[in-house]
């Protein structure tokens, strides 16, 4: 099981100084909550994308990059990625650097985004929103997975003879997770290709997600993925903490009360009571981080919200060292202990090339001499064989597993 | 998988749950009066034909927190869930408002726009307004019934209202006796639960948006066609 941090990329002003930090101060402290996440043993750091103030991340595999380069363990994530109003092609190709150049310790989430504004920002239309998400997923799978893709949909212009550049690392392609809390469409999505799904899990009622949660395991299995015990599934939740629960609650409250997107509504307390939202001492957030598996089965990864609504970077980084000496590894010890022995580890890139290959040697496309055109043709590298893709093709190979999504 | 179930248990042939949503503010209300008297007709009207009314009553005074908790940040508390619930169950509602400034209160409108979507479809509801005047006698039907007609709810063709004169008269006491016949018969007919069982695919529908009643999830349609390496039509 993995254990991480999420953020939205918000700049909010800190109620408790009143001071606003500028775009250049987000953006350094969030590298260095990044950094520090990776030195408190969490496994995670992911990241929004948005495309208008108050936030700063609209770029997040420039952030994400800089982030691996100055760490050595740390998975770098998004929470989401919009597959929406980004290129499907775009996304092919800056994820795929970003896996090369943190030697696949990437992965990503995909979600849809609800602000309507931003759509024609990008040429599209909220109102086609699902429809769009889903095909420009079918369309990023296979730029992933076949070295040369002819493809026409209802959304972007037509593809010819296209080659994503890079192709994935050790041509596996990074992991996907699809975000959702109400659309069995993506849910159905992530079953079908045995992506991983992730449910943000801020808000409740629960009842949602838990219903959500069970049809993607129960199509995981139609799909002939595994079981339903193992579809992948992540969560997030948020939690502020202090050494007693009186404190976390003093020192959270201004922020609660006036957070972008809860605050001036239902009192903290009541919010607690409601939410996955802990702010208490580090045995109450793992108490109630503990319950979660028991409404939504054993899962693959937790991510917290932890660096948001105008808290400074102090205090961010005082709670990353209780959240990673005094929580994550409580809960890694208990989950171990009551988790299904069935229960998948969480993905890694070294998994899915082990699932993959096996004992083999990963393969490491070598494109073919420019022909003076600018342009590869049907046969971009030197083992293209003629009629056939690549990559999925070569899985099928009867001495090694076909299912590439394991 | 793809056809549609409710979780409600069967109905038993001759009980029915009436649900009173009152927006009147002080106790006792005459909002919460006039709806009253009509839940006592409709229950009076069902006996004479053998059934038994369960009424149970959503007092939007008492949860006025939760309802703008609910509009400003999307979440659901257990009392607003517990009210969803009980309009879910409904067999037949009687929704009161009082008139503020020309216009059914905020607090009335306020409820159902946080209400899910399809939560309402086919059910039968008689409309209650009162004022201090009698120039806003058609605020029920020009103001109320469209927001109805949106969530596709069956609002009897007599709407409720009283002003002060009108407590004396007893041609509100027959107009009061109609509308509740006409709930009666449409609640005995059973539509609203026939046409979730036979027709609810035939409504647009967004996942959990009837209070979570809803379980199947049609995997017939473009969409999941598309979801699962289709083309989009």
């Amino acid at each position: 099981m993995q254990f991480g941090i999420f953020s939205v990329s918000d700049i909010t002003r800190d109620p408790v100084s009143g001071e606003t930090p500028s775009e250049a101060e987000r953006i350094e402290a969030v590298v260095r909550i990044a950094q520090k996440a990776e030195e408190v043993g969490l496994d995670v750091f992911a990241i929004g994308e948005h495309h208008n103030p108050p936030f700063f991340s609209s770029a997040p595999t420039t952030l994400l990059a800089f982030i691996s380069a100055t760490t050595k363990r740390l998975i770098v994530s998004t929470a989401t990625t919009l597959i929406t109003t980004n290129d499907p092609v775009r996304i092919a190709e800056e994820y795929a650097m970003l896996q090369h150049l943190s030697k696949g310790r990437m992965d990503l989430m995909l979600g849809r985004g609800n602000t309507a504004p931003v759509y024609p920002w990008f040429g599209k239309d909220i109102r086609a929103s699902l429809p769009l998400a889903l095909e420009s997923y079918n369309l990023l799978h296979r730029l992933w997975r076949e070295d040369v893709v002819d493809w026409q949909g209802k959304y972007r212009t037509p593809l010819q003879g296209f080659t994503s550049i890079p192709r994935p690392l050790d041509d596996v392609p990074p992991f996907v997770w699809h975000g959702s809390i109400r659309t069995p469409e993506i849910a159905e999505q992530a079953a079908y290709y045995g992506d991983g799904f992730f449910a943000n899990n801020i808000f409740w009622p629960k009842e949602h997600y838990m219903r959500l949660i069970r049809f993607y395991r129960q199509r995981f299995a139609h799909y002939g993925h595994g079981t339903e015990q193992q579809a992948i599934v992540g969560l997030g939740g948020q939690a502020y903490l202090a050494r007693n629960s009186q404190d976390a609650k003093r020192e959270f409250r201004p922020y609660f009360n006036e957070a972008p997107v809860y605050g001036h509504g239902p009192s903290m307390e009541d919010f607690m009571d409601m939410t996955p939202l802990s702010v208490g001492s580090p045995a109450e957030v793992i108490d109630k981080t503990l319950t979660f598996r028991e409404h939504f089965g054993d899962y693959q990864r937790q991510l917290f919200l932890m660096d948001h609504a105008g808290l400074p970077l102090k205090t961010v980084l005082d709670q990353l060292d209780l959240l990673g000496e005094e929580v994550v590894p409580v809960l890694r010890k208990e989950i171990a202990a009551r988790q299904d022995p069935a229960t998948p580890p969480a993905p890694t890139h070294a998994g899915l090339v082990q699932a993959t290959y096996g004992d083999r040697p990963p393969r490491q496309p070598r494109p073919n001499a420019n022909r003076g055109d600018n342009v590869t043709g049907p046969l971009p590298y030197t083992d293209s064989v003629p009629g056939q893709a690549a990559a999925p093709e070569q899985a099928a190979d009867p001495q090694h597993p076909a299912d590439l999504e394991q | 998988m793809s056809t549609p179930a409710s979780q409600a248990p069967e109905q038993d042939q001759d009980t029915y749950g009436l649900v009173v949503v009152s927006a009147g503010t002080s106790d006792p209300s005459s909002t919460r009066l006039l709806a009253d008297r009509a839940a006592q007709r409709v229950a009076a009207l069902a006996a004479s034909h053998g059934g038994t009314v369960t009424v149970s009553v959503i007092d939007l005074r008492e949860i006025a927190a939760d309802i703008t908790t609910a509009l400003t940040s999307q979440l659901t508390t257990p009392a607003l869930q517990q009210a969803v619930a009980a309009l879910g169950a409904a067999d037949a509602i009687i929704a009161a408002a009082p008139v503020y400034q020309a216009g059914p209160s905020g607090l009335f409108t306020s409820f159902f726009h946080v209400l899910d979507s399809d939560l309402l479809i086919g059910k039968p509801v008689v409309l209650a307004a009162t004022a201090g005047t009698s120039r806003h006698a058609l605020v029920a039907d020009d103001q109320m019934r469209p927001m109805f007609a949106y969530l596709r709810a069956m609002t009897v063709p007599t709407s409720l209202f009283a002003a002060p004169e009108d407590w004396s008269d007893p041609a509100l006491a027959a107009r009061i006796d109609r509308a509740a016949r006409e709930l009666v018969l449409l609640m005995e007919s059973g539509f609203a639960r026939r046409l979730k069982d036979e027709a609810w695919q035939s409504y647009q529908h967004e996942y959990g948006s009837a209070g979570g009643t809803e379980t199947a999830i049609d995997l017939n349609t473009d969409l999941m066609r598309l979801a699962t390496g289709g083309s989009a039509e």
